[in-house]
């Protein structure tokens, strides 16, 4: 496939900074494509895993971050598994998630960035998640309060979702690592 | 057989019948679990795609706990499992953030505490033999599409769980029970994980896609060992139906309850009554078989 980048790409790329976060080389890609071939949403996503990697080779910069595989991503590491090279494809996609949330990039669609947000503050308060209360943040938050619904009442009737919060979690070693992470410019 | 456990955050909500099934079948097999007092969240997805160092110590913490108790960790949840192995492997490897995780922890941890998941328990410590003599019921006639999702086998240079491609651990189980543990191509395929909320769309194309397969090889229910897994595949199928037309209709169990079916364990403390797709069938065939 060929690739088309525009003239008035960003000044920087940002390969440097994607290798420092993920400690990958990414150097070593061929353009083989099996990461690709395995990536179970590469069919729904308009740049697939091995044209990412190309176009952080090519020098592109923040524009990459706004790509809607990085939001469509499930996190499966099939391309890492199948990589020839050894690329650990996954880590690199946590690199630009990581770099799309410092930098203030589009807003995809489904809000995954609040999703984990909503997900980890409930860790962060009670040291465990708590479905109820980052499942109200999150449709608060994403104005999506009619997904799902019709499911409600089947799985409170069959308490298939906790009501009361998580109790027993050793909260303070949690707060630690929570404020300690983010103090550290969020770890890496 | 003593073993520290870890339930997971979903054993308290989502997968509590993963959890009830799972203590039931381990104190019917003698099997003790002790869970580290304490614990916390592994962080999930959502910790590793926010920050390295939180998504290793979040993990570590109950980790550090466990090392403590000295005995081995045992993880159902194929999530859990995969996040403590990372961060094991992680801090065994790279002494940069081994030095950051001990800063954020408070403490210490050197990467050393050995991480099993049950499936290994059951088929290495146990026993295919041991669990066939204990079986009062068995899944005589059935046909069982084995799911193994992402988790449990990737990394799999770090989990080392089984084949990372053809893994064969839960069809293994289902042979001892006496079932048909089905060939097909979608053992490790992702079911979306834990995009279930935000991009419903993803998921519901993944599913449909699984259970869809499971269905043409034909499965009588899907065997599963992740709470993520179980419900995309279970609760998903009624969007498939809505949005795609597909109706499968297929049960998608956890292994340990297939297990404490077979080993004669009342249904209700394996909370077989939580999935959404009505294990019915299944029930009722294990009886008669």
């Amino acid at each position: 496939m060929a690739i088309t980048i525009s003239k008035n790409k960003s000044a920087r790329g940002i390969l440097k900074q994607v290798q420092e976060i993920s400690g990958v080389d990414l150097s070593v890609c061929y353009q083989c494509k099996k990461c690709t071939s395995g990536c179970p949403v590469s069919s729904m996503a308009k740049c697939p895993p091995s044209e990412m990697m190309r176009r952080l080779h090519l020098g592109l910069g923040d524009e990459l971050l706004n790509s809607d595989i990085l939001w469509m991503c499930v996190s499966c590491e099939t391309c890492s598994a199948r990589c020839p090279m050894g690329i650990d494809v996954a880590a690199v996609m946590d690199a630009l998630r990581k770099l799309a949330c410092e930098r203030g990039a589009v807003k995809p669609d489904g809000n995954v960035p609040l999703f984990n947000q909503a997900f980890l503050k409930t860790v962060e308060v009670f040291g465990r998640s708590y479905d109820i209360a980052m499942i109200a943040a999150y449709k608060l938050g994403s104005g999506k309060l009619m997904a799902d619904i019709e499911k409600f009442p089947t799985m409170l009737k069959k308490r298939k979702i906790a009501l009361l919060p998580p109790r027993g979690a050793d909260r303070k070693t949690v707060r630690r690592i929570f404020k300690n992470t983010k103090e550290e410019g969020a770890g890496q | 057989m003593k073993y520290a456990y870890f339930p997971g955050c979903s054993a308290e909500s989502t997968a509590r019948d993963m959890h009830q099934s799972t203590l039931a079948v381990a104190n019917a097999l003698g099997i003790q679990l002790v869970e580290p007092r304490g614990w916390t969240c592994c962080g999930a997805t959502a910790g590793h795609q926010t920050d390295r160092i939180l998504a290793v110590a979040l993990p570590a913490a109950t980790l550090v706990k466990v090392k403590d108790m000295g005995l081995d960790l045992v993880v159902n949840c194929a999530a859990c499992y995969n996040r403590m192995k990372v961060a094991n492997h992680e801090i065994a490897t790279n002494r940069e953030v081994r030095g950051k995780v001990a800063e954020a922890v408070g403490r210490d941890y050197d990467g050393s505490v050995k991480v099993r998941h049950l499936l290994e328990v059951l088929l290495d410590d146990v026993g295919a033999d041991a669990i066939r003599k204990a079986l009062h019921n068995s899944l005589t006639g059935m046909k069982v599409a084995s799911y193994y999702g992402c988790l449990l086998v990737r990394p799999n240079e770090v989990t080392g769980f089984d084949d990372p491609e053809n893994p064969s651990s839960l069809d293994r189980l289902v042979t001892a029970m006496g079932g048909t543990a089905l060939e097909w191509p979608h053992k490790v395929e992702c079911c979306g994980g834990g995009l279930s909320m935000s991009r419903t769309d993803v998921v519901v194309n993944l599913t449909d896609s699984i259970v869809g397969m499971a269905k043409l090889a034909g499965a009588d229910c899907i065997a599963v060992s992740c709470p993520m897994c179980q419900i995309n595949l279970d609760m998903r199928q009624l969007d498939i139906a809505k949005s795609k037309g597909n109706r499968y209709d297929t049960p998608v169990l956890y292994i340990t309850q297939l297990l404490g079916l077979c080993l004669g364990i009342a249904p209700q403390r394996l909370g077989l009554n939580k999935l959404m797709i009505s294990p019915a069938k299944v029930v009722k065939a294990i009886a008669a078989a």
